[in-house]
């Protein structure tokens, strides 16, 4: 039996309980004990000095690739958890485009015990809305659910064919499962190779328009008022998918929506001279949708970060740029960017605490995501102030895909604790056994 | 030692020098002819060309190189080497410059970055094709003494045009006003930022035009819906006889070929008074000698 853990006069940020003050946090048994505004003496407990550092619930990533199995060279389950417990995520959603894709138990299996093994942080298996993600016949959604599955989506491609879609979403009541959704119209998008606009028609690539993402949307919004059940749409990238999603808010569609960093924080001038780190699916959209899904992350229209954390090798990112793998890194980073957010003002520290946690967790039914006595103690310990620089070749995770290598950011993990066990703490990965 | 990767970036200055140059490589010129003695330029050509290719290896063997040509087909290519162990390989046998003729937009940049000696874009995808523009631009220059106050008009599909765009940043560095034409489904968004105007409709902007620049219609387009039929497209954007007529005095035909006859361009304009196909085709050598001359 370890020791209790104490985590002294750090600012505790917990959104769904409502707290943001200086305060105690007494972890026991690997589930938070007490939450207390007046210092705690617990003896024989082990004492983290948080004075100075935000306390805050461990983050879930919606939406990550852990590439295992199939793709080992450019991410394992173990390396993936390292990178997300280096980012303080405590729980991640591992997308079912492996090699083998997950469309049965037996890969569900594998997924959770090689997460299992790696014993650092909570893997969540996501099962494939099709069979081998080819969107013709649906997988079956019992055998993933009852093997561990939290969700289904055909992430990377969408389902093309609209019947199949509606069936999926209202066969998915019957097990109450979220419906992850990649929006993207095939024949929109064409062979475009990022957004449309001056910089695709300056550097003579071939567009893909916006209209590829939001008409799509607007189908599955259209589907989900009829069907019912439960739709979360991945990576929102433009301002007329955020228009969509806050009307159908406003009706009471029960849709729930995630961004990622690098669609909050690059616009389609990040490509600059064909840079392959700025490719990726949806593409970088425009300043203005940067702005709308901004807006969108603080006024609730949009509720999650994921990282959308897509490692490939270096062959895959030093070719021509139509040829390119999509896809960045995202987990080590996802933090400093959000907190970009709050230094710019755009979001508060409470705001931007809530979809790194409390916004997840409840878009998919997840446990954790906040720190009320009871829940376990997945905790990320963050100091706000520290500045860095970004640094691919530090990365825990396999793959360098990144287009912030050298960006200088200002807030990281100091520490990650999950099941009141610390794995990460200054910078190193702490080893299970 | 310098690269020729786009238009984008060359200043005024420097697209003026070039053409100076060029006018010392046309035939009985003041230029040199053992510039490259005992050097190798590679044409490097993924994409299939003929007039560019042999343009360029008649413009490096009149300033004495040796040329090695290299085309993808039958090449290495086949067997899934990449574009960067290619270039690499063909610099380690030692040419002094890679002229890169490319599918993909911005192949050429991607061989800068990881090879020493001198890239030259013969055309990138949709991108750029910098050469051309440079002889087009030599070509006008040649005949009006200066393009500033001059109305280019570059008619058809803009969208997959690399000539397209290097002719509007060159043909504006230079002065004159461009203006492109073609149906919607063919301008690219945006377009308007490289400083040219556009126009759906031909009729109303061919007479304002000192010259225009046909492009080539590529067919598969119409399998793709750009547009509904060649026939169509020749109707509304073609350039034959009678709307040739309603061309300014003294305007110009051109094409960076080859051409489409009967579809983009009318027999009898192609080979009219108006037009100056071949004397650009004539010019791209002595352009070319001076592009090698200023990045080697």
């Amino acid at each position: 039996m370890s020791p209790p853990v104490l985590f002294s006069r750090g600012r505790v940020i917990d959104p769904r309980n409502y707290v943001d003050s200086v305060r105690d946090v007494l972890v026991r048994d690997g589930v938070i004990a007490e939450v207390s505004e007046a210092p705690l003496s617990v003896p024989g407990a082990q004492v983290v000095e948080a004075q100075g550092h935000w306390v805050l619930p461990g983050f879930i990533d919606l939406h990550v690739h852990l590439r295992e199995p199939g793709e080992e060279g450019k991410e394992t389950i173990l390396t993936g958890c390292q990178a997300a417990v280096a980012g303080g995520f405590t729980g991640v959603v591992a997308m079912p485009n492996t090699k083998l894709v997950n469309d049965s138990s037996l890969v569900t299996e594998l997924v959770l015990s090689r997460a299992r093994a790696a014993n650092l942080c909570h893997v969540y298996p996501a099962g494939a809305i099709t069979k081998g993600l080819k969107g013709e016949e649906m997988a079956e959604m019992g055998e993933l659910v009852s093997a561990g599955c939290v969700c289904i989506t055909d992430d990377g491609r969408p389902v093309m064919n609209a019947g199949l879609m509606r069936r999926a979403l209202q066969y998915a009541r019957l097990f109450d499962l979220p419906v992850m959704v990649h929006e993207e119209d095939l024949t929109l998008s064409g062979k475009g190779a990022m957004t449309e606009g001056p910089t695709a028609t300056r550097l003579g690539l071939l567009p893909i328009p916006p209209s590829a993402e939001v008409a799509m949307v607007a189908r599955d919004l259209v589907l989900l008022e009829e069907t019912g059940g439960r739709l979360h749409i991945a990576h929102v990238s433009c301002e007329g998918s955020v228009r969509l999603l806050r009307e159908a808010k406003r009706r009471g569609l029960h849709v729930t929506s995630e961004v990622t960093p690098h669609h909050f924080t690059l616009d389609d001038a990040a490509v600059g001279e064909y840079d392959t780190h700025a490719k990726m699916n949806p593409p970088l959209r425009l300043r203005r949708d940067v702005e709308a899904l901004r807006e969108a992350l603080a006024d609730g229209t949009i509720e999650a970060i994921a990282t959308d954390h897509a490692p490939h090798g270096v062959l895959d990112k030093q070719v021509e740029f139509d040829k390119g793998i999509n896809g960045v890194v995202g987990l080590e980073t996802a933090l400093g960017l959000t907190l970009a957010l709050v230094h710019e003002g755009v979001l508060s520290a409470r705001r931007a605490v809530e979809v790194l946690t409390d916004g997840p967790a409840k878009a998919f039914g997840l446990p954790g995501g906040h720190l009320k006595p009871g829940a376990p103690a997945d905790i990320a310990l963050v100091d706000p102030e520290a500045k860095w620089t970004v640094d691919a070749g530090r990365f825990f995770s396999k793959s360098r895909n990144t287009p912030f290598h050298g960006r200088s950011l200002k807030g990281r993990v100091v520490q990650t604790w999950v099941g009141g066990r610390c794995v990460f703490d200054a910078g190193q990965i702490k080893e299970s056994r | 030692m310098r690269h020729l990767l786009g238009i984008e970036g060359w200043r005024r200055e420097e697209i003026e020098a070039l053409l100076d140059r060029a006018e010392a490589h046309l035939p009985g010129g003041s230029a040199s002819s053992s510039v490259l003695q005992g050097r190798v330029v590679a044409n490097v050509f993924f994409e299939d060309s003929t007039r560019t290719r042999t343009s360029f290896e008649m413009a490096a063997k009149t300033l004495g190189a040796e040329v090695l040509n290299w085309t993808a087909q039958g090449s290495s290519i086949s067997k899934g080497e990449t574009l960067l162990d290619t270039v690499r390989n063909i610099e380690a046998t030692g040419p002094v410059a890679l002229v890169i003729r490319h599918r993909s937009s911005g192949a050429p940049h991607l061989a800068a970055r990881h090879v020493r000696c001198a890239v030259i874009n013969a055309g990138d995808g949709t991108h750029e094709h910098p050469s051309q523009a440079l002889l087009d631009a030599f070509t006008l220059r040649r005949r009006w003494g200066a393009l500033d106050g001059r109305t280019v008009l570059i008619v058809g599909d803009i969208l997959h045009s690399r000539v397209a765009r290097s002719n509007i940043l060159c043909m504006k560095a230079l002065g004159a006003r461009v203006v492109v034409c073609g149906p919607p489904t063919l301008l690219p968004v945006g377009i308007q930022q490289l400083g040219t105007e556009v126009a759906m409709h031909l009729d109303p902007v061919l007479p304002q035009a000192d010259a225009v620049m046909c492009l080539r219609l590529q067919t598969e387009r119409q399998s793709e819906s750009f547009f509904p039929s060649t026939r169509e497209f020749s109707r509304l954007y073609g350039l034959n006889a009678q709307r040739a007529s309603k061309m300014k005095e003294g305007a110009l035909v051109m094409h960076p070929g080859p051409i489409n006859r009967g579809v983009e361009l009318a027999p009898a304009v192609a080979d009219g008074a108006r037009s100056v196909i071949l004397e650009q085709v004539a010019n791209g050598v002595a352009v070319r000698r001076a592009i090698l001359e200023v990045c080697v």
